[in-house]
């Protein structure tokens, strides 16, 4: 039995019909064809899936897509202001964060959360957050960099305006 | 702290010998307000649209109409296959077929690689099971149907009967039968050079190890996925998703469904991880080939993370047996290894080579004058095995280097020491090792291993380490260091080719049989390209894994990409460079000679006048226009780069590791890497490469096991299973990348830089964690897990 719902994705609306079954990583890809967010385990273990669900980071193959109905949803193709880079995502090229870029829109997503709190995240609250997801080609070095610097980058923006 | 480290925080700095520019040969020095890319740790190509979340893995594309197909596997690791009854799945709706092996009847199994070879052949894996499964995966039979979901439940209503036999897991227990009158050992591979029984007669002393390493594999974080499609009206059969070797892939695949390579093309998407194990020829990539045909429409199978960790290729399992006979000053006269190589269920693309490659590199960069090895290729009811990225040297440095560290022991000689008297100098280069592999016959093309030995050990600041590791054990903390030398190889030949154009706009097109696995490819292409043609690297697009666009190519894997495509594109560039030259001289009305090409423009050098775009010329150079006079038309070249032999890069790896006595938990605090890479054309993606490299040797040493019990039941199918390393485990890796020795092979010196990460590390942590507990020789294998650990020391206590 399909469900007719509704997703809010990046602000668009989305209306699409789904089995309760479905996860919300599969309608996102196969339904609303916004293929940026990524299965790697369909287990809750890699990260690879995380977008933002009112605010919160989410592993979006635990959740159906049925129970995201009503929220604001942001993944990573709604990151960019056009042509213009969201500093995480210039953050990740200047300090070569990704290779393979398969982790890559997980850890953006992750990041974006962390960093749209009030405050900046210590590098132990950092280092704790960034651990919960996956990266199989970086060894991690190279984004730890990336989201400091696109923090102190974000944080000093706020602070000034 | 030498200025040539990298720690955290900090651009890769590399040690270069001189403070000359690195300009490229055949070219003139870099211009100065835009610095020659080479060398240069420029930003990638390939990032922009990875980050913009439009990057497209197998997963993310479809086609119109498509089906998807899903496997039934083997439940059991070995059993005679009686039947299939497939009858309840086709009749729910939306299946479309349900193959098994007598649907496949005449497609051979998936050849080896490098040709047919008598004793593996009878070995190999077929498309789906025919009379006996052999693993748990096994595929069986396929299903298609009109949505995933739905072959995915045909699928379970799959029923199979099975006989059990006889379980085999371990690779050095009595012979099994693989089928009827082919025992599990199809080949042993022995190698050596010197008088062995002379040098262990002379021995001051001998030490005798049985080291084994576990197994564990790539782990890609996409897993595999494949799309077939045909396209009858032009009949080609398209295959979607390829991967590392798309040409020698075409041409295989070509041969088992009898088709021209003109009539079936391969297609790289974006590829979410290699090492070694993506891009290999799987029975699922012929199956969807095969269904496009007959099923008259796209085929899609994308593998889920169960399946991942239960038929993707699995590696490094070995079990080794050697002695050494040691002079009384610690010369190591001689290495006698026997090992057992755990090829799980079928021979697969690689045949026996990670056996081969790990005789042929144990003997690392010592001088060794006698050596003997024999290695026993065994096949268990396992997923079977292939390549991991270093394979046979990841293996072949934890026992040589383990065995090093026995014999320091057993002398009273410090480590170091020891591998100083051992280690071949820079006079003896090149060094012909005296072994061959498949591959090669081994000769090391040029290095300085006493320097970068020195090196590493002036930049970690020695004793000052020791120093203070000792005085953290003096307050009762476990810790301590170890460290692994070792000689990489890359650069595997035979020949490359690359095709580059220029437009009329000036953009250049560099179009290669090189594929990319996620390790910056298109941008190092186009650094070498931009760097020898005198144009913007960003101006340079690099065209790559599609068989349609050239008809050669060599891939991306055993380190070969930068060194064998990036010769072939310097050579190219060349070509091209001489054609614009040619044509702006005669539009300019000046001699070649005076001229130059800057930032994509032909110049009078010692002018500030604008010169002439690059467009330009390559317009004049169209077929139409008369300024071409008799020249041959185009702004493009092809160029080629043939090599007799690879070279071999080298490192050291130093590991300082803490261990928790109650819990057993080793942690590697700090690691640091030297390594001489020739030349490094993006130091940050050398860099890259390299701490990459050491994250999943850390896994490998600590963490990953793909573990079976004795029914041959795999116990890691998850990710909550099999440990992938998290930031939480890698501790701030330092790296030191030196040019101390180019390589005299090929025209630009470099040397290949994917390995250099992983190929120690085992080795390093291992010692570092017998220093820790302060018992030698204590880690005989690898991943140490915590409860291995516990008992190594249990077993002190005891
Ligand atoms: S796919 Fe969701 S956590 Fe891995
Ligand atoms: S860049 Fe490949 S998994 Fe992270």
């Amino acid at each position: 039995m399909k469900h007719p719902i509704t997703l809010t994705i990046n602000g668009h609306r989305h209306e699409v019909e789904v089995e309760p079954r479905r996860t919300l990583a599969d309608v996102i890809r196969e339904e609303c064809r916004l293929t940026g967010t990524h299965v790697g385990c369909e287990h809750g273990v890699c990260g690879a899936c995380t977008v933002i669900v009112d605010g919160d980071p989410v592993r979006a193959c635990l959740v159906f897509a049925v129970q995201a109905e009503g929220a604001q949803i942001r993944t990573v193709e709604g990151l960019a202001q056009g042509s213009q880079l969201h500093p995480l995502q210039q953050a990740f090229m200047d300090h070569h964060a990704l290779q393979c870029g398969f982790c890559t829109p997980g850890f953006l997503m992750l990041s974006t959360a962390l960093l749209e709190r009030p405050d900046p995240p210590s590098d132990a609250e950092l280092q704790e957050a960034l651990s919960s997801n996956l990266c199989r080609c970086t060894g991690y070095k190279n984004i730890v960099l990336a989201v400091r610097a696109a923090s102190k980058a974000m944080h000093a923006t706020s602070g000034a305006a | 702290m030498s200025a040539a480290i990298a720690a955290a925080g900090e651009t890769p700095v590399v040690d270069r010998p001189t403070e000359a520019p690195v300009a490229v040969p055949g070219t003139t020095a870099p211009h100065n307000d835009r610095p020659d890319p080479f060398g240069q740790s420029v930003t990638r190509l390939e990032d922009l649209p990875l980050v913009r979340g439009q990057g497209r893995f197998a997963a993310d594309l479809s086609f119109p109409h498509q089906l998807h197909m899903r496997m039934v596997r083997s439940p059991v690791a070995h059993a005679r296959l009686l039947g299939v009854d497939a009858s309840e799945a086709l009749a729910m709706r939306g299946v479309v077929a349900v193959w098994t092996a007598q649907d496949v009847v005449g497609i051979p199994c998936i050849p080896l690689r490098e040709g047919p070879s008598v004793e593996l052949d009878p070995y190999l894996q077929p498309i789906l099971a025919r009379d006996r499964v052999r693993y748990v995966g096994d595929p069986v039979a396929a299903v298609f149907a009109t949505d995933p979901f739905i072959a995915e439940d045909a699928a379970e209503r799959v029923s199979l009967d099975l006989e059990s036999l006889p379980v085999l897991t371990d690779a050095t227990a009595a012979l099994g039968e693989f089928a009827p009158g082919l025992p599990t050992q199809p080949t042993t591979i022995r190698k050596g050079y010197g008088d062995i029984e002379a040098a262990f007669a002379k021995a001051a002393c001998t030490v005798e190890l049985e080291l084994a390493t576990g197994r564990h594999s790539g782990v890609p974080l996409e897993t595999r996925g494949a799309i077939g499609r045909y396209d009858a009206a032009r009949d080609v059969l398209e295959l979607h998703g390829a991967a590392k070797v798309p040409h020698r892939n075409r041409d295989a695949l070509a041969r088992m469904l009898g088709r021209s390579p003109h009539a079936i093309h391969l297609f790289e998407l974006h590829v979410g991880g290699g090492f070694g194990v993506r891009g290999e020829i799987y029975p699922e990539d012929v199956l969807v080939l095969l269904a496009a045909m007959r099923l008259e429409r796209p085929v899609k199978w994308i593998e889920d993370r169960y399946e991942a960790l239960m038929t993707t290729n699995q590696s490094r399992e070995q079990v080794h047996r050697v002695r050494a006979a040691v002079a009384a000053d610690g010369f190591v006269l001689a290495m006698d290894d026997e090992f057992f190589h755990d090829q799980g269920a079928y021979v697969r693309t690689h045949g026996d080579r990670v056996a081969d490659m790990t005789a042929g590199i144990l003997p690392g960069g010592y001088v060794l004058p006698a050596y003997r090895v024999t290695g026993h290729y065994r096949l268990t009811n396992k997923t079977p095995a292939a390549t991991y990225r270093a394979p046979g040297r990841f293996e072949s440095s934890f026992v040589r280097e383990r065995l090093f560290d026995a014999i320091a022991q057993r002398m009273g000689i410090d480590p170091i020491e020891l591998r100083r008297r051992n280690l071949i100098r820079p006079e003896q280069m090149p060094f012909p090792r005296g072994i061959e592999t498949i591959e090669d016959n081994i000769v090391f093309d040029s290095g300085d291993y006493p320097l970068l030995l020195q090196k590493t050990l002036d930049a970690l600041d020695w004793p000052r380490l020791q120093a203070d590791l000792q005085a953290r054990r003096a307050q009762g903390e476990a810790v301590g260091v170890g460290l692994a030398c070792f000689v990489e190889k890359s650069g595997l030949g035979p020949a490359d080719g690359v095709r580059i154009t220029v437009d009329f706009t000036g953009a250049v097109e560099v179009v290669t049989g090189g594929a990319s696995v996620g390790q910056g490819f298109e941008t190092v292409v186009a650094q070498i390209c931009a760097s020898t043609l005198g144009v913007d690297y960003r101006r340079v697009r690099v065209v790559h894994g599609r068989t349609d666009r050239i008809q050669y190519g060599v891939g991306a894997h055993a380190g070969r990409a930068t060194v064998m495509t990036g010769s072939a594109t310097h050579n190219a560039a060349l070509r091209v460079r001489a054609k614009a030259l040619d044509m702006a001289a005669s539009m300019l009305g000046c001699a070649i000679e005076g001229l130059d090409i800057v930032d994509g423009r032909v110049i009078r050098r010692g002018d500030s006048g604008p010169g002439l775009a690059l467009g330009d010329v390559a317009s004049a150079l169209a077929p139409t226009a008369r300024a071409r006079g008799e020249r041959e038309p185009g702004l493009t070249a092809e160029g080629w780069y043939e090599t007799p032999s690879m070279t071999y890069p080298y490192g050291v790896h130093v590991a300082v590791v803490r261990v928790d006595r109650d819990t057993g938990a080793a942690r590697v605090e700090r690691f640091f890497v030297g390594y001489d890479v020739g030349r490094a054309v993006n130091p940050m993606l050398v860099e890259g490469q390299i701490v990459g490299g050491v994250a999943q040797g850390i896994g490998g040493a600590l963490l990953e096991e793909f573990a079976y019990d004795e029914n041959g039941e795999p116990l890691a199918v998850t990710l909550a299973d099999y440990l992938l390393p998290t930031l939480d485990d890698i501790p701030p890796v330092e790296v030191m990348i030196t040019e101390d020795a180019p390589s005299p092979l090929n025209p630009l010196g470099i040397k290949g830089a994917g390995e250099a990460g992983i190929n120690g590390v085992g080795a390093a942590i291992a010692a570092a964690i017998d220093d820790a507990i302060g018992q030698p020789g204590a880690v005989t294998r690898l991943p140490v897990t915590p409860v291995r650990l516990k008992a190594l020391l249990r077993q002190r206590a005891g």
